[in-house]
């Protein structure tokens, strides 16, 4: 990879840290309503995942992909109204969070039923197929999902017709509190993918480089019409489910543990083995990133939040007769 | 041009499929079988097996998939080879198809058709029998259509699938071959949230759709010398034709409502509440309801029609408002 990329890259995990620091942060400043769901610790496998898609690639964000939508160009101001509730939102304040997906740039929102994007992701392959594009659809989902029969309808007709669907899991170890143990009795959710008739991988998701070259593989082969992956990437959430939730299920030692695999100083010390001015670059990242949030987060407070009858806007094409209370 | 309700469905899926290159089927055995029913015969062989596809036996998944067609221009029929499968896609219809545009703020329509055999009256048993529509009537966002004739079962489908928004379609299986009637043979549509006038009359109004209609309007007949009933089939459960169930309320003073779905949390009951509000001053009786018995709906032929509304519980109800 050259420097640029690989700056490049680095730039887009230390801005995906930032917003979501920074979100964590207005949340406990109580700035924010509604579930903040963090994906620190998580960031190498949206980054790898979406950094090499084309703009009219799709992808399905899990609930705590927000740097999905970064990385696959949502516009960090609108992102940030989005999580505010604000009329500038995605959702235009009619949800928050991720359920507000950015059509435009192919990021599809997601609803709270876990697994419930991959038969859409699914559906718009079958299309992408059928038509002769040689555009692809990644669909992430949690190691929790998996246990959903929509994760093995999809994956079932994907295989059928070979598809053009990567499954991305991410694979954090805690499905809330729920370990691994108690949700599935295979060794990987990857396993599975032979029961669907296409290949499955596992992957260090705290790797970027191992990340990117599973993706680059697995989106190559869906591209050239050789059907879908099940791609598992293990990697860990250093909050919680959400932020209300202190984690007490896992252990201190865990949490240090993983730290200690960070995927953003796994990436500073593959740059400085590059032999970069990692003091310099890092110094011009942290501005950076920290004045796009900047940026993002004044947009969003100065947005406006919808008026109460537009709770009955964006329901229907043309408005139907609704009844008054 | 004489046709019979389930061949006018297919004819309406065949000719959009013909006018319009993004209209789709998606269903259980609908390519090379035809359907369960046939309502999909010769479609395969006609526009291809890319665009009447045989699905395996997931329902999420067909209607999910059919989200993802939607969001990419296309305009995907799902069938549910029974309706009473619509259960195992409830999930993909209400939070997925349903909010879709509102939780994107209005960036994308959701042209899907969800269309299946539902009703009973043909010993069908537990799971294919149901009428499961009022489920899908409390839930904002979704269109709820019901043809009670091939005229309509024509018109109907393909006003839905050139909506923009899902339509849940329920056709009544009891009329699949039972109903034939002469339908133009030129193209005609026949829009969602109209409610059709069947016949005219002075002394009460009967509002009903889907199967129940036939019997009502036997009844309106056999009964002409004793009471003069006026007929409102609603064909569109969701948007309701208010205008039109008002209009005629207001005129007779008197109303029944009939469905085949069961009585407790069914479409009746929003009517008649909508009718007590606007009409009060109008009404001459209290508004009845007939429908199913609160309970599912049995195999035995003598449960099934201990059960389920029918002619003779249909003009005994009459006569029980009409002497009001």
């Amino acid at each position: 990879m050259t420097e640029q990329k690989d700056r490049e890259l680095y730039r887009w995990l230390r801005l995906i840290r930032e917003f979501e620091g920074r979100i964590s942060t207005l949340d406990k400043q109580g700035k924010l309503m509604g579930g903040v769901y963090s994906g620190k610790g998580q960031e190498a496998v949206t980054v790898g995942f979406c950094h090499d898609l084309r703009w009219d690639d799709w992808i399905f964000p899990l609930h705590r992909d927000l740097g999905a939508y970064l990385v696959k160009g949502a516009d960090p101001k609108r992102l940030m109204a989005q999580i505010f509730g604000k009329r500038d939102g995605f959702a235009k304040g009619k949800d928050s969070y991720l359920h507000g997906g950015d059509l435009p740039n192919g990021i599809f929102g997601a609803t709270s039923c876990l697994g419930a994007t991959l038969p859409v992701a699914a559906g718009m392959a079958y299309k992408f197929k059928v038509r002769k594009e040689d555009r692809v659809a990644v669909a992430f989902f949690g190691e929790g999902a998996s246990s959903r029969g929509d994760v093995h309808e999809a994956m079932n007709f994907a295989g059928v017709h070979k598809l053009p669907v990567i499954f991305v899991c991410e694979n954090n170890f805690y499905a809330y509190s729920t370990p691994n143990e108690l949700q599935f009795a295979v060794d990987n959710v990857a396993d599975r993918a032979v029961g669907y008739g296409f290949k499955g991988e596992v992957v260090n998701g705290n790797d970027l480089h191992a990340v990117m070259k599973t993706a680059g593989k697995a989106i190559d082969r869906a591209r050239k019409g050789d059907g879908p992956t099940l791609v598992e990437c293990k990697t860990y959430r250093y909050h919680g489910h959400s932020e209300h939730d202190r984690a007490d299920y896992r252990s201190e030692e865990e949490v240090i543990t993983w730290e200690s695999r960070d995927p953003i100083f796994l990436w500073e010390i593959y740059l400085e083995k590059r032999k970069y001015d990692i003091a310099a670059i890092r110094k011009e990242t942290s501005e950076e990133v920290t004045r796009i949030v900047e940026e993002a987060v004044a947009f969003a407070e100065a947005s406006p939040f919808p008026d109460g009858p537009e709770a009955m806007g964006d329901l229907y094409a043309m408005p139907i007769d609704t009844e008054a209370p | 041009m004489l046709v019979t309700y389930i061949e006018a469905i297919r004819q309406a899926m065949d000719e959009e499929m013909e006018r319009d290159g993004n209209v789709l089927l998606m269903g259980e055995d609908v390519g090379v079988l035809g359907g369960a029913f046939k309502a999909s015969a010769g479609l395969q062989e006609k526009h291809g097996a890319d665009r009447v596809v045989d699905m395996p036996i997931s329902e999420s998944l067909i209607v999910g998939a059919g989200v993802g067609l939607a969001v990419q221009g296309m305009r995907p029929i799902l069938e549910m080879q029974f309706i009473d499968f619509i259960a195992c896609g409830f999930d993909q219809i209400v939070n997925t198809a349903a909010t879709l545009r509102y939780r994107h703020g209005g960036q994308t329509a959701c042209p899907i058709v969800i269309r299946g055999p539902s009703g009973g009256g043909v010993h069908g048993g537990l799971y294919h029998s149901q009428n499961p529509e009022a489920w899908f009537c409390h839930v904002p966002g979704l269109k709820v259509v019901a043809p009670a004739t091939a005229y309509d079962a024509k018109g109907l489908l393909k006003a839905a699938i050139r909506d923009d928004d899902p339509v849940i379609y329920f056709e009544h299986k009891f009329l699949y071959r039972r109903i034939k009637e002469e339908i133009p043979a030129e193209e005609y549509v026949v829009p969602i949230g109209k409610a059709a006038l069947r016949k005219e009359g002075r002394d009460l109004t009967v509002i009903t759709y889907s199967s129940p209609v036939h019997a009502v309007m036997k009844a309106a007949r056999d009964m002409a010398a004793e009471v003069d009933i006026e007929v409102i089939d609603l064909r569109t459960l969701l948007p309701i034709d208010w205008a039109t169930v008002m209009g005629s309320v207001r005129k007779t003073g008197k109303v029944l409502i009939v469905h085949e779905a069961r009585l407790t949390g069914g479409i009746g009951g929003e009517v008649a509440a909508r009718i007590a509000r606007d009409c009060f001053e109008d009404l001459d009786g209290p508004v009845m309801r007939l429908a199913a018995r609160d309970v599912h709906t049995p195999f035995a032929p003598a449960m099934e029609e201990y059960v389920l509304p029918n002619q003779e519980k249909i003009t005994e109800a009459i006569r029980k408002l009409a002497a009001y």
